[in-house]
């Protein structure tokens, strides 16, 4: 019983940092029709820039973190502008490539920066337990956790209620119209990228102190693109649903059935899931207009 | 006393979609308080032309000018700013925001605006609205879609507002409640209004003065008294029998166009 309350925790907390990246994915895809592949590397690029921050500016890990949320916002930002906008036009398949190289090139660039050497993010609650009726649970599943839920609420609040939010809505389900209503779509779709990247980023300093950083941490973005299917490509709270059902299937599946399978669980899900309901838990009903 | 210029102004307006020169020199004017009309069969430009006004396209030649203002090619959301509302084609509403939200977006651009004044406004010109605030626009019927964007239009305030065929696709019901609204708008609001149809009687008993495109042309123009009257107008566009075939074919073109 023990047991299988910490791999559900551990597998939470894994599937936190697959939704958080699939929200990423999923924002980006709702308002500029981009599937972006680097989104994964974004993460990584989080972690790393959070690990000067916090290890070598020796900065407390808030305010390592809350600068690196900052960074990432505007790194977002400027890509938009300055690589993706550029694109607007071309077919998706040549964004694809380009989101795919984008990709490559920020591994290459983590690597002169940062070096080869996995490296570790000095976090206060790092090895820490919290301990209940003999369960041990790592600090570091719990924040992730915490985190990711904290995270979401202040994103819900931020779509649903902001003035600026309801307005990104707007311009992702009929650009046109939202343009005629005055709401700078442009900009708006620089926004999309800023906040997707720093969610990104958010994902990537939770996740450092369970795993290392290297340059190669991105690939786990291929699960979470895994997870924003399953979860109804489209949908937010579908993404972040998808992340925790491959997250904890992937703890189990590598507890108890053989370690090589757990590697192979999400993509397992997905055709599962292609199979059962191809739309996805949330199927998303939005028929777009451009 | 000299004129005094007009609210908008279109000056040799030539617009391409890619190769293919949809808009062949236009150039119009819409006075301060005036409803004016462009009448024209399907494919004739119009849509091209109210894009060309809002910025949404880029003319390769010519120039708009909207209160004294150059806007020639300058993105729609700072068009809007200039309080320039524009309705297009087709229903356009945020199918999953609420209507009331729908409204709010409308508002955007003013940011210290009073939002509940602007909303009771709305939703006096437009009861059926205030009934279904909470619900998705995209659960409205397509007259509430429609009065929901002139809703949405009229949040900006605007000194001018592009109407693009409110008309189409309602029972004859609605069309009288939208030409009514027009009327109104014009007269309590002071707001100038050009209005796109293919409604020819509804376009020519409400607007005061009028435009017919033809192939991306002006053919003609006059007061809208003086187009009633004209023979041709009578023959094409206010024919009972002709009106009932073009319906057809319009909405053939339609299903290959997208
Ligand atoms: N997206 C497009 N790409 C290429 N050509 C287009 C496009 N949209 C319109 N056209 C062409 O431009 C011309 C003018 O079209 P426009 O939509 O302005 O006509 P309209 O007068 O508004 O017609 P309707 O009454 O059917 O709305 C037409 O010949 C049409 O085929
Ligand atoms: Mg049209």
């Amino acid at each position: 019983m023990s047991e299988l309350l910490q791999l559900l925790v551990s597998g939470l907390s894994k599937g936190c940092v697959f939704g958080l990246i699939a929200l990423g994915f999923v924002l980006i895809y709702k308002a500029t029709e981009m599937l972006n592949f680097a989104q994964g590397e974004l993460m990584m690029m989080g972690a790393f820039v959070a690990f000067t921050f916090v290890n070598l500016a020796a900065m407390p890990f808030l305010a390592g973190f809350a600068v690196t949320l900052v960074v990432a916002l505007a790194f977002g930002m400027a890509l938009e502008r300055g690589v993706l906008r550029p694109m607007i036009g071309e077919p998706p398949f040549a964004v694809l490539m380009l989101t795919i190289g984008l990709g490559f090139v920020l591994r290459t660039v983590a690597v002169n920066i940062w070096g080869t050497d996995p490296r570790t993010l000095d976090v206060p609650y790092a090895g820490e337990v919290l301990v209940v009726r003999e369960v041990v649970f790592g600090y570091d599943n719990l924040i992730v956790i915490g985190a990711t839920a904290f995270l979401c609420g202040g994103l819900w609040l931020f779509f649903r209620r902001s003035r600026l939010g309801v307005a990104m809505q707007a311009a992702s389900q009929n650009q046109l119209a939202a343009y005629y209503s005055g709401v700078p779509v442009k900009r708006v779709a620089s926004l999309v990228w800023g906040i997707s990247a720093a969610i990104s980023a958010a994902a990537g300093m939770l996740l450092a102190p369970i795993s290392l950083i290297d340059q190669n941490m991105g690939f786990i973005g291929i699960k979470a693109f895994a997870a924003a299917i399953v979860g109804g490509f489209g949908s937010l709270p579908g993404a972040i649903v998808g992340g925790l059902l491959i997250g904890v299937s992937e703890e189990f599946a590598l507890r108890y059935l053989w370690p090589g399978f757990g590697e192979v669980t999400a993509f397992v899900i997905l055709l599962v899931m292609l199979f059962v309901r191809p739309q996805g838990i949330f199927a998303s009903l939005q028929k777009k207009k451009v | 006393m000299t004129e005094p210029e007009p609210l908008l102004t279109l000056r040799n307006i030539e617009t391409y979609y890619g190769p293919i020169m949809a808009i062949r020199g236009v150039s119009l004017e819409v006075r301060e308080r005036s409803i004016v009309t462009i009448l024209g069969a399907n494919g004739a430009g119009k849509t091209t032309v109210l894009k060309t006004i809002c910025g949404a396209m880029d003319p390769q030649k010519g120039s708009v000018t909207f209160r004294g203002e150059d806007i020639t090619g300058r993105d729609p959301d700072r068009v809007a700013r200039l309080h320039l509302g524009h309705v297009p084609e087709g229903r356009e509403v945020f199918p999953f925001l609420t209507a009331e939200e729908n409204l709010a977006v409308g508002a955007f651009t003013r940011r210290r605006a009073n939002l509940n004044e602007d909303l009771a406004l709305v939703y006096g010109y437009f009861p059926a609205l205030a009934e279904h605030r909470k619900l998705p626009a995209g659960f409205l019927s397509g007259g509430q879609q429609q009065m929901l964007a002139i809703g949405r239009a009229l949040m900006l305030r605007p000194q001018l507002m592009l109407l693009d065929e409110p008309s189409l696709g309602l029972a004859p019901r609605l069309v009288a409640e939208i030409a009514e609204i027009v009327v109104r708008l014009n007269r309590e609001q002071g707001m100038a209004i050009l209005l796109v149809e293919q409604n020819a009687r509804m376009a020519l008993d409400v607007a005061h003065y009028g435009y017919v495109m033809e192939v991306g042309r002006i053919v003609m123009e006059d007061t809208c008294e003086r187009l009633k009257n004209a023979p041709d107008i009578q023959e094409f566009y206010l024919g009972m029998k002709d009106q009932g075939v073009r319906g057809r074919r319009r909405w053939k073109q339609r299903k290959t166009w997208r």
